[in-house]
């Protein structure tokens, strides 16, 4: 019983930190060191990687106006701003930011999940349900892997040529149809695509708050920023496995 | 009315703790669920049992040292209150009420539903206040505050320290909290001088013990003074700024 009373007395006295206190540093690397810090940089890598889920949905649409144009434009990605730089250079620093992007994205999102399992070691023991936290929002880490996989595969199918579907560099479009033709294939995209969906939906919203983006001004807006814009890349996205199924695209 | 309550009974920190069970039959309506507690506490005494160690003070809503999971939320069912201003008619008869300490490694439990919110103190020393000479007061309209800032920082400053954020946020986070007590200081002209300061000592802090922010906004919706998550945003501005262009610092070494 005395055991238990001085425990009590310590409990009252003393909390233990999750982490030790950081020496003033004012670089972007001790920025990064923060958890604020890390929510900026998961912030900024995800605006770069929706401005690239933007333009690759736009650019992937051509498939709509056949495969001339198509092909012409995946030729085009690789001859931007030649004859400036040779051919491809331009290509090769966008993929470079993009890993970047990507690296930073996925190290600050597995950073902060340790930091927030540290915080609640022992979570509650009676039924909790979140009140106002929605789907999109709770699932972030796992339609986070779901669409980091399914990237993955996507590489390989259709940049590499190693997905095990038909394959010839140089003819996007015809990879892009014999890639999808496979129903369970394009289930697979249609899948990963609803699930990239769901994952911008909460960060397109969430971007503004980690970076401070809060004005009553624009502050409604930016529920219905984010909707239009998950709901625009998700439906342009999944209609091109639907249109390769459906023959639209052949 | 009648009640079943499942109450969170553990003798120390140490100690494994479970779920006890009481019958209550003779619970009126019109009891505040801390009195419904004090009737339980009462029953135990009689029997001679150890009572159910909570926290509470004021019961009124305003000292911020009630606290209790209730059925999964913070501070019960209703919105805009604390536990204290919970009354039993916000249940039914025949209800099962689950009560739960708050959990957080920073909310260490010392007892039953008493858990030791000393972290929050931490962050105030920190930076939660203002350097000032004290002396006779100045005249009252000497700093103008505008309106808008002045309804603001009482928003944030209606903060009761309660520790419901934390509670609620699946990632233990004390974003709320802290933004709130950086807000109320932040927004007004007294608070300019140490803003920055001010923000990166308490940011940092709060990080020492707890969590981070997922945006959930679980913490708005579990806070008895409903604060916005809108501070949230302004102390994530407040510390980039202070982290990246430190105006005390510039143009030193």
């Amino acid at each position: 019983m005395s055991q238990t009373t001085s425990d009590r007395a310590r409990a009252a006295r003393h909390v233990e930190p999750i982490k030790p206190p950081k020496k003033g540093k004012n670089s972007v690397v001790g920025f990064y060191q923060t958890a604020i810090g890390k929510k900026y940089v998961m912030a900024i890598s995800g605006i770069m990687l929706l401005g690239f889920v933007f333009f690759h949905m736009i650019g992937n649409l051509k498939i709509y106006l056949g495969e001339d144009d198509f092909n012409h434009y995946a030729e085009f990605l690789r001859e931007l701003l030649v004859p400036i730089v040779p051919r491809t250079v331009v290509l090769w620093l966008m993929r470079g930011g993009l890993v970047i992007a990507f690296v930073a994205h996925i190290h600050s999102a597995y950073t902060l999940t340790v930091i927030n399992k540290k915080a609640r070691p022992v979570g509650y023991q009676s039924p909790r349900d979140y009140q106002v936290a929605d789907y999109a929002a709770r699932t972030m880490r796992y339609t986070g892997i779901i669409v980091g996989l399914y990237l993955i595969y996507h590489l390989m199918q259709l940049t590499w040529g190693v997905g095990g579907t038909e394959f010839e560099r140089g003819d996007a479009y015809a990879n892009v149809v014999h890639g999808l033709e496979n129903v369970p294939i394009a289930l697979v995209y249609i899948v990963a695509n609803i699930a990239l969906g769901i994952h911008i939906f909460h960060g397109a919203w969430s971007m503004f708050q980690s970076l401070g983006l809060n004005n009553p001004r624009f502050n409604s807006w930016r529920k219905y920023f984010a909707i239009a814009f998950s709901a625009i890349i998700t439906i342009g996205n999944v209609s091109i496995p639907i249109a390769v199924m459906t023959g639209i695209a052949k | 009315m009648k009640l079943t309550l499942k109450v969170w009974r553990q003798a120390g920190p140490q100690d494994k703790g479970q779920f006890e069970t009481h019958q209550l039959d003779d619970i009126s309506d019109e009891m505040s669920f801390l009195e419904m507690l004090d009737v339980l506490n009462e029953r135990l005494n009689q029997q001679g049992v150890e009572e159910i160690a909570f926290d509470h003070d004021c019961r009124e809503g305003i000292c911020g040292t009630c606290s209790l999971m209730i059925n999964g939320q913070p501070h019960g069912p209703q919105r805009g209150t604390a536990t204290c201003q919970l009354h039993m008619r916000k249940f039914n008869d025949g209800d099962t009420i689950v009560i739960e300490p708050w959990r957080a490694k920073a909310f260490p439990i010392i007892r039953d539903l008493v858990v030791n919110r000393s972290a929050f103190d931490r962050i105030i020393e920190a930076g939660g206040y203002i350097t000032a000479p004290t002396g006779s007061p100045q005249d009252a309209n000497e700093i103008l505050v505008p309106k808008e800032a002045a309804d603001a920082a009482m928003d944030a400053a209606a903060c009761i320290g309660c520790g419901a954020c934390v509670a609620a946020c699946p990632n233990g986070a004390a974003q709320l909290f802290t933004s709130a007590k950086l807000g109320h200081l932040n927004l007004l002209p007294q608070g300019q001088p140490e803003r920055l300061k001010r923000t990166e000592a308490m940011v940092d802090v709060m990080e020492q013990y707890f969590g981070s922010c997922t945006n959930y906004g679980e913490c708005e919706s579990a806070c008895p003074k409903s604060i916005s998550i809108d501070f949230i945003a302004q102390m994530n501005r407040d510390f980039a700024s202070s982290k990246l262009r430190n105006r005390r610092l510039q143009g030193q070494r």
